[in-house]
């Protein structure tokens, strides 16, 4: 094999080496920036969507049975997180030792807990300020909750999954 | 004051609600749409392998001018190990970073590849001298440590689905750290090989426990410190415009400091020592903000290292074989191996000699604490970037995993894995290249050594899984709350 080949070898494994890194520079980039959909895609995405809504069927407000095993936040400062729930009551509120600790304005140093009673969730106010809703009606008393319908407290939104 | 509006009702709205982006026509603006991006890993895997797969025919066409018989064979078995990587990943943390996978099996397989050319030296024809240090089944026994590897990393990936877990078990992973940072130094197990003592033997395997040590010392930092960040941070006396925290304090600095010394005195291990101790202060650092910390720790570093360098014979001579490597007879003696490095590097120049072509196995231990040398002297300088760049990736994609994710512990827990990576590297890299004393630790996921690779492909587990709680979606409420909203009255 002449030293030309050679030559060609060595400079185009380094190239390709390189083309690899730049691919991986380029990925994160797409990370950093979004994705720029072209008018094509985008057209697409429009259809879809458009097709999606009507078919979309409105979800009934107990869809899900059984007995919820993790409680999700759906919305506020802390969207996203998820607890496993026990047979422990969790406490919700600003204070440093609640379950679920709130950074919330709105909220209440211990604002509410639940706890499980005869195989279902109790919600139960804490004399908080801004007072808890659940599914839009004032916590007055313990009250259970259906898995599903969110509980308000301030800004945060958390519901029961199965 | 602040009330609740019924549906319809006019005001405005505060407390913000994200739904599913609503795709507005003409819109034209980048849309950053939640993907879990795994056909862009898969994309990126395939090029991995293939750039795996042209290095290993480059190097058979270096070393005698035929295409390995293996490549076929190898090039399915790797793809194969990386594609079932691919597939976990799909199904184990779908939201995880894209590209850490294809950067690590990129730099797991040129590794072997490397090892491969490495132990076909001076055999069948091939130009050079056999390595001594490598027998005839050390690719092999790199390709199942890969495995081995990449088993451990699914295995992460099962037993942790959420990062936070590991929060749970903060002094029990302490311990564990400790208690595999000083194995290597009790008389029965503990083997002392090239001056260090970081190996224990068991039953015919070496293992470095100082590879797990690191990870399980990362998770126990982190822990502590979520825990004890508050107290950590307060401000004592300020001098020369630094707020020096409270001299109470100083104990944890202090305890990790004479952790870091006492590896360096039983184990003669400036590159274990040098690891942890590091790790803890930039942790500290992450979780306080306070500089002081940094500037304590470094000075108390420093002093140790000039301590270590007069009155540890083993340090001592590193020390020196780092400063004056041609001074006398050395090149020949003591300081061979780290010239002999030098050389092969400046050799190889900016374009390498190609892959097959050099001479790396002059360099003793050229497939574990040199191999970055044999790139050097095979890659180039320009080969030499591109692999400390995609090291480079690596550790950029766990800080942006630590900076995304929002639990305090996983927070810290990424950052120092990937702070810890980035560290090792730059303790071998600089060490082989003369920038700090050398002291040896493997590269990782390059160097022979299946402790170093296991490790490695453990924390990239760990890393993917901060990386898929950080970008998972929020959940979507399950019954649309309508506008019930917090508004302002009054």
């Amino acid at each position: 094999m002449n030293a030309l080949t050679l030559t060609l070898i060595r400079l185009a494994f380094l190239a390709v080496l390189w083309l690899f890194v730049i691919a991986a520079v380029g990925v994160v980039r797409t990370d950093l920036f979004g994705h720029t959909l072209s008018a094509r895609q985008q057209r697409r995405q429009q259809r879809q969507q458009q097709r999606a809504k009507p078919q979309r069927p409105p979800r009934p407000a107990r869809a899900s049975r059984g007995a919820p095993h993790q409680m999700v936040v759906t919305a506020g400062s802390l969207a996203g997180t998820t607890l496993q729930l026990s047979d422990q009551q969790i406490t919700i509120g600003r204070a440093n030792d609640a379950t679920l600790v709130l950074t919330d304005d709105y909220a209440s140093t211990r604002h509410a807990r639940l706890f499980p009673q005869d195989g279902q969730w109790i919600v139960e106010d804490l004399g908080s300020t801004n007072g808890t809703y659940l599914d839009r009606q004032k916590v007055t008393h313990p009250t259970p909750v259906p898995t599903g319908v969110p509980i308000r407290i301030g800004k945060t939104v958390l519901e029961l999954r199965r | 004051m602040s009330a609740v509006a019924q549906p319809g009702q006019p005001g405005a709205t505060v407390g913000a609600r994200s739904g599913p982006p609503d795709a507005q026509p003409g819109q034209s603006a980048p849309v950053a749409v939640p993907r879990g991006r795994r056909r862009t890993e898969l994309i990126m895997l395939a090029f991995a392998v293939g750039v795996v797969l042209a290095a290993y025919a480059a190097a058979g066409l270096g070393l005698n001018g035929k295409v390995p018989s293996g490549l076929a064979g190898y090039g399915l078995a790797f793809a194969a190990l990386v594609l079932a990587a691919h597939l976990m990943v799909r199904r184990l943390a779908p939201w995880a970073d894209p590209l850490m996978l294809p950067l690590a099996a990129l730099l797991n397989g040129l590794g072997i590849v490397m090892i491969w050319r490495l132990q076909q030296s001076g055999h069948g024809g091939n130009p050079g001298v056999p390595i001594s240090t490598m027998t005839s089944s050390t690719t092999t026994f790199q390709i199942a440590w890969s495995a081995a590897g990449i088993a451990a990393f699914v295995a992460v990936l099962v037993v942790i689905r959420q990062p936070r877990t590991l929060q749970r078990y903060t002094y029990t992973f302490g311990a564990i750290g400790l208690v595999l940072l000083v194995l290597p130094a009790l008389p029965g197990i503990g083997s002392e090989v090239n001056g260090a003592r970081v190996w224990i033997s068991i039953g015919g395997f070496s293992i470095q426990p100082g590879e797990f040590a690191k990870l399980a010392l990362a998770v126990f930092f982190a822990g502590y410190l979520v825990s004890k960040r508050e107290v950590l941070a307060l401000a004592g006396r300020r001098v020369l415009g630094i707020d020096l925290p409270r001299a109470r304090d100083l104990g944890p600095v202090l305890m990790a400091w004479a952790a870091s010394l006492l590896v360096l005195f039983f184990e003669t291990d400036i590159g274990t020592s040098a690891l942890f101790f590091g790790l803890f202060l930039v942790m500290l650092y992450v979780a306080t903000q306070r500089t002081s910390w940094l500037l304590i720790g470094g000075g108390l570093f420093l002093a140790g290292a000039v301590v270590a360098g007069k009155w540890i014979p083993h340090v001592h001579e590193r020390f020196q074989i780092w400063l004056n490597p041609f001074l006398g007879n050395r090149p020949y003696g003591s300081a061979y191996q780290l010239v002999q490095g030098l050389y092969g590097m400046g050799f190889g120049g900016v374009l390498g000699t190609g892959l097959g072509h050099g001479q790396p196995y002059v360099t003793p231990l050229v497939q574990s604490d040199f191999i970055i040398t044999a790139f050097g002297e095979e890659l180039g300088l320009t080969g030499l970037m591109a692999l400390l760049l995609i090291y480079g990736l690596i550790v950029q994609r766990g800080l942006r995993a630590a900076v995304a994710v929002r639990d305090p512990f996983s927070k810290l827990m990424a950052c120092g894995l990937a702070f810890v990576l980035a560290l090792q590297v730059f303790v071998i890299v600089g060490g082989v290249t003369r920038l700090i004393p050398l002291t040896g630790i493997t590269t990782p996921f390059l160097s022979q050594g299946g402790s170093s690779l296991v490790a490695s492909w453990m924390m990239m587990a760990l890393l993917m899984r901060v990386s898929d709680t950080a970008r998972r979606p929020a959940p979507q409420p399950i019954q649309d709350e309508g506008m019930t909203q917090v508004v302002r009255t009054g």
